[in-house]
């Protein structure tokens, strides 16, 4: 392209990323105000004196997180949550979207399958019906409540399809004449072929899974089985009765810590393990939306 | 038919958990939706008493339900064209940029990933009477702004937000449609004497209508999901009236207060406008962008 030297363009271009950087810094400075602030002296959150670097710092507020049964608790049910309904998710994915991505000769009733899944994502039966078959199927408490109600995610079990349609069809062919089925294709050929569309839609259900706060707080009855999400939602509401409930010495303990600094330093550490995939996820996720939602 | 059926028996049988789970998680609450008839009571389960369209004659007659529909409608109509507008925006700006393009990327993109629990945790924070937003605001003498407490300032807080944490999103599917776009016609037209801010108008915005056709027809049928989770979070009683929706009120109404025939009618009619809406949507879809789920 042929550059532009006027004097017009190059105040247009110094406005330009002025502009761009003052929006990039309204995404990311509320991050290092709770960051400040996690950090911060209780005195020092009250009276307003924490922008964006802490100020009389402690780690007193993290001490209470970490050293909260509750928070650990809600940490370790997410773990296990995001754990199992990936693992799940993943299964369910690869087993619906190999057969759907053949053609109708190929798979009988391939349309009506299809159609059985997709009407899934437009219509639902509504939050009442729903949680009523969770409880009728007396997953209450359970952390399979979690998990099995979304166990395919027909959205990323479409793009996958839509993958395993990109890969060249004489891979199959040829490892069918060698006498394999299809089940042997999937896990043999197949597989490793898929693991850049299985890290794309595996990130898409870790992160939702991470995310989830709604399903735990109403299939949950005891607030030990809260996923961390969930558990963080209440800390919202009420901090003050979770650090009454922490049982030391409460006075004590509010002279150090407010609820300012004790709640941003939980909602830091909820935060952590997204920051930590973020540079994954940022590729990942932006590989997963072109192929899924804009192509032509 | 059958021995096709057996020699590919191998594949529908890989459907088999899939079907199995989808059925009893997302078939069988269509069969609850029966309750939206009958006045329900757990005792009997679906065999209460049937009162036909009774429940919903109770909700429509309700000032505060006919409220919160248009609160719905308020609030995400200005999030839908926001969250539009904005990315568009900050696309072509990003657009004409040689260096740090990926640094904003990456800054802009990552509220999308925070869980609205999250994000009204922080939000709670700084948009306090005291927090770092109303700190700044009293820099330039302004008093200070109850955001989430005014029931005239809250649906707006909540729509700016909004597009606030989703904007890096649009942004990137914008930026993907403009890397798309042939060089040559940038070049042709500065033969023609076309500079940047008519090569814009000219080239880059016509090409890009198709991806804001696209991104507006399938935000339409969203357009009753006026954001479940970052209203929940974020309202309090105070600002009901200006900021309830559907979704916060059936959750109220159904589950908090177990008036389950009632939450479901008010559900049942949301489904149906929802789904007219999605079908819809991804009939233009199809009919102005070629675009197909699958």
């Amino acid at each position: 392209m042929v550059q532009d030297k006027s004097l017009g363009r190059r105040l247009f271009i110094f406005a330009n990323y002025l502009i761009l950087f003052v929006a990039s810094l309204i995404c990311i400075l509320p991050f290092v105000n709770l960051l400040a602030v996690s950090f911060s002296g209780s005195a020092a959150v009250a009276a307003g004196d924490v922008v964006f670097w802490p100020v009389d710092f402690t780690t007193k507020a993290y001490e209470f997180a970490l050293e909260g049964s509750q928070f650990l608790q809600s940490l370790w049910v997410a773990t296990q949550r995001v754990v199992l309904g990936t693992i799940v998710n993943l299964i369910l994915m690869v087993l619906t979207a190999y057969p759907l991505s053949k053609t109708k000769d190929k798979v009988m009733g391939r349309g009506i399958y299809m159609g059985f899944f997709v009407l899934t994502m437009l219509f639902n039966g509504g939050l009442i019906p729903s949680y009523l078959i969770v409880v009728k199927a007396g997953l209450i408490d359970s952390i399979w409540s979690l998990i099995l109600p979304g166990a395919l995610p027909v959205y990323s079990m479409i793009i996958l399809m839509n993958f395993i349609r990109s890969l060249p069809e004489e891979i199959e062919e040829s490892a069918t004449i060698d006498g394999a089925g299809p089940m042997q294709i999937l896990i043999r050929i197949l597989l490793p072929l898929l693991k850049p569309a299985l890290a794309t839609v595996g990130l898409f259900s870790i992160v939702g899974h991470w995310n989830s706060w709604f399903d735990g707080i109403i299939y949950m009855n005891n607030p030990d089985n809260y996923p961390l999400q969930s558990y963080l939602q209440t800390l919202l509401l009420n901090f003050d009765q979770i650090m009454l409930r922490a049982g030391t010495d409460y006075s004590e303990l509010l002279a150090q810590m407010n609820v300012r600094t004790g709640r941003a330093a939980q909602l830091f550490l909820g935060t952590l393990p997204i920051l930590i995939v973020y540079p994954f996820l940022q590729k990942y996720f932006t590989k997963g939306l072109v192929l899924g939602s804009v192509k032509g | 038919m059958l021995r096709k059926l057996r020699q590919q028996r191998a594949f529908h049988l890989m459907l088999v958990p899939s079907i199995i789970l989808v059925f009893i998680f997302s078939y069988l609450p269509f069969y609850g939706l029966v309750i939206a008839f009958q006045d329900y009571n757990p005792g009997l389960g679906f065999h209460s008493p049937w009162v036909g369209m009774e429940n919903f004659e109770h909700v429509f007659k309700q000032e505060k339900f006919l409220r919160t529909i248009w609160n719905t409608l308020y609030m995400s109509i200005f999030k839908l064209v926001g969250g539009l507008v904005v990315p568009v925006i900050f696309a072509l700006l990003l657009n004409e940029i040689k260096h740090l393009k990926r640094t904003f990327q990456t800054l802009v993109y990552f509220p999308n990933f925070l869980s609205w629990v999250i994000m009204a945790g922080i939000m709670i924070d700084i948009l306090a009477s005291d927090g770092i937003i109303n700190t700044f605001l009293s820099l330039f003498g302004l008093k200070p702004v109850s955001f989430l407490g005014n029931p005239s300032i809250f649906p707006w807080t909540m729509i700016v937000t909004d597009i606030w944490k989703g904007f890096g999103f649009g942004t990137i599917v914008y930026l993907a449609a403009l890397t798309g776009i042939d060089p040559g016609l940038y070049e042709a037209a500065l033969i023609d004497g076309a500079k940047r801010w008519k090569q814009t108008i000219y080239i880059t915005l016509p090409l890009l209508t198709p991806t804001i056709i696209l991104m507006a027809v399938l935000a339409l049928g969203n357009v009753l999901n006026a954001g479940f989770d970052q209203i929940y979070n974020l309202y309090s009683p105070a600002v009901y009236e200006s900021g309830d929706i559907i979704d916060t009120y059936v959750y109220r109404l159904g589950i908090v207060q177990a008036q389950y025939s009632i939450g479901t009618a008010i559900g049942l009619f949301k489904s149906v406008i929802t789904s007219i809406l999605v079908v819809l949507s991804l009939v233009l879809a199809k009919k102005v962008a070629g675009y197909r789920i699958y």
